[in-house]
């Protein structure tokens, strides 16, 4: 008999519900009492953090193009050096005042995302392969109907060369799906819309 | 916490015929909310392979007990007292420590405190439905509630949720980042269900099921039920000398 390979199946995926926000963030949704704050509600850097401030601002849209009201998004990113606020992180100790994780529900009248953080340096792209990638954040998109969280990346407007040289984008083979991924950079502000399905839709990856 | 050294390894690639796809128009709302175009597959950088740690210092003492969290003082939520308790393990079978998992869930008549929500089951107006906590060394964690009730949808004509546990768990790297559901053992509207039925494997479906667990249930206080969540393993750092190919 052959010997029996001893991996466990990763738990499937069930969609976040309508009712996420009770369980991400309960003071959003009205349920006041139990923690002090919602967690990732804040911005991702105090006022000793290095690096330049961005107001991440966007939509979550379905394929009719309405807004979804009820989307819960996450963003994880280096900080301004490029380093991660991880035990993972292996260069260098990050930013003690940058936390790099943040989560923020739609509002619920327009379903507007805004996140307050700084912009990410480059990264290696993996431990092993010192290739820099271009200034990103990883989004990370549940809500009613989406079964498994989507994961995508913003990129910025104003790092063109950096953006034409990453390791990832270059994987897009449909050169005009990438512009998808691309911040667009207005003074302090960045919009970033995500589109869910049809025409725009977003790249999303499997990663 | 223990002090091992960081784990830097890939992480296993997600079996996506496992997990649900992202259409299943028997979930309806899935029919607008689901890409059209493939996902771009790349095996995970540094990004993927970080992620955010969680103190044990956010947490409040009640924060995994959700009879009482919302609950005036003296008083309790009405409703079956459960103890929810199980594992963070990895694909490989390890303990995942140190992890964030946060629940949420309806109440016992299947009503949830959300402003959105109109059932007319009634609020209890010492249940909240929320709660969260940190693995130990073990990856073990464990939560008091009460068991939610079944609640309808306006999905087909006659739709109803079996009796679930929202979960959001954290891994040691955001690729592991995953939100599931927990079913209770025997309850005969999960087949029925679906949300349950946008997985296609029958043993996947298995594995979102939680079995009445005798030993620890807690005699003349709670019963219990053990949910184990599985996330992503990853290959050991050994085998990570290998550089991108193109």
């Amino acid at each position: 008999m052959v010997q029996t390979l001893a991996y466990l199946k990763e738990t499937p995926s069930q969609t976040a519900g309508p009712y996420v926000h009770i369980g991400c963030t309960p003071n959003f949704s009205g349920i006041s009492g139990i923690f002090e704050t919602d967690l990732g509600s804040g911005p991702l850097a105090n006022e000793q953090a290095r690096g330049e401030r961005i107001t991440i601002r966007g939509f979550v849209y379905d394929g009719l193009g309405s807004p979804l009201k009820d989307a819960l998004v996450e963003i994880w990113q280096a900080d301004a050096d490029g380093l991660y606020n991880s035990p993972a992180e292996t260069r260098g100790r990050a930013d003690p005042n940058f936390f790099g994780w943040g989560r923020q529900p739609g509002d619920m009248q327009t379903g507007e995302f805004v996140f307050h953080t700084v912009k990410p340096g480059r990264t290696p792209f993996r431990p092993n392969d010192p290739r820099l990638m271009a200034p990103h954040i990883l989004f990370w998109i549940v809500a009613r109907g989406i079964n498994i969280g989507l994961q995508t990346r913003m990129y910025f407007s104003d790092e063109e060369a950096a953006n034409a040289e990453d390791p990832v984008l270059a994987r897009i083979e449909h050169r005009q799906r990438v512009r998808t991924l691309i911040g667009a950079r207005e003074g302090e502000t960045v919009r970033f819309d995500i589109h869910l399905q049809g025409e725009n839709e977003t790249v999303f990856f499997d990663m | 916490m223990k002090t091992a050294p960081p784990e830097t390894g890939a992480f296993f690639a997600r079996d996506r015929i496992w997990h649900p796809p992202a259409l299943t128009p028997g979930y309806k709302t899935s029919v607008l909310r689901s890409p059209q175009k493939a996902l771009i597959s790349l095996e995970g950088t540094t990004t993927e392979l970080t992620g955010p740690v969680f103190g044990h210092n956010m947490l409040g003492p009640t924060d995994n007990d959700l009879i009482v969290n919302y609950a005036r003082p003296g008083e309790m939520a009405i409703g079956q007292r459960i103890l929810v308790h199980g594992r963070v393990l990895d694909e490989r079978g390890r303990g995942v420590p140190g992890v964030l998992v946060e629940f949420w869930q309806a109440n016992a008549g299947g009503r949830y405190r959300h402003k959105k929500e109109t059932y007319l089951a009634a609020i209890d107006p010492n249940f909240g439905g929320v709660g969260r906590t940190i693995t130990d060394d073990e990856g073990g964690y464990w939560f008091k509630t009460i068991q939610p009730g079944a609640y309808p949808w306006p999905n087909g004509v006659n739709d109803w949720r079996p009796a679930h546990i929202h979960f959001s768990v954290f891994g040691h790297g955001f690729a592991q980042r995953l939100i599931t559901q927990m079913y209770f053992e025997g309850d005969p509207m999960i087949a029925r269900c679906p949300i349950v039925r946008t997985i296609p494997d029958p043993q996947a479906i298995e594995q979102l099921i939680a079995p009445l667990d005798w030993n620890a249930t807690v005699p003349m206080d709670m019963r219990a039920y053990k949910f184990d969540i599985v996330l992503r393993g990853r290959r050991s750092t050994l085998f990570e000398n290998r550089k991108e190919g193109n």
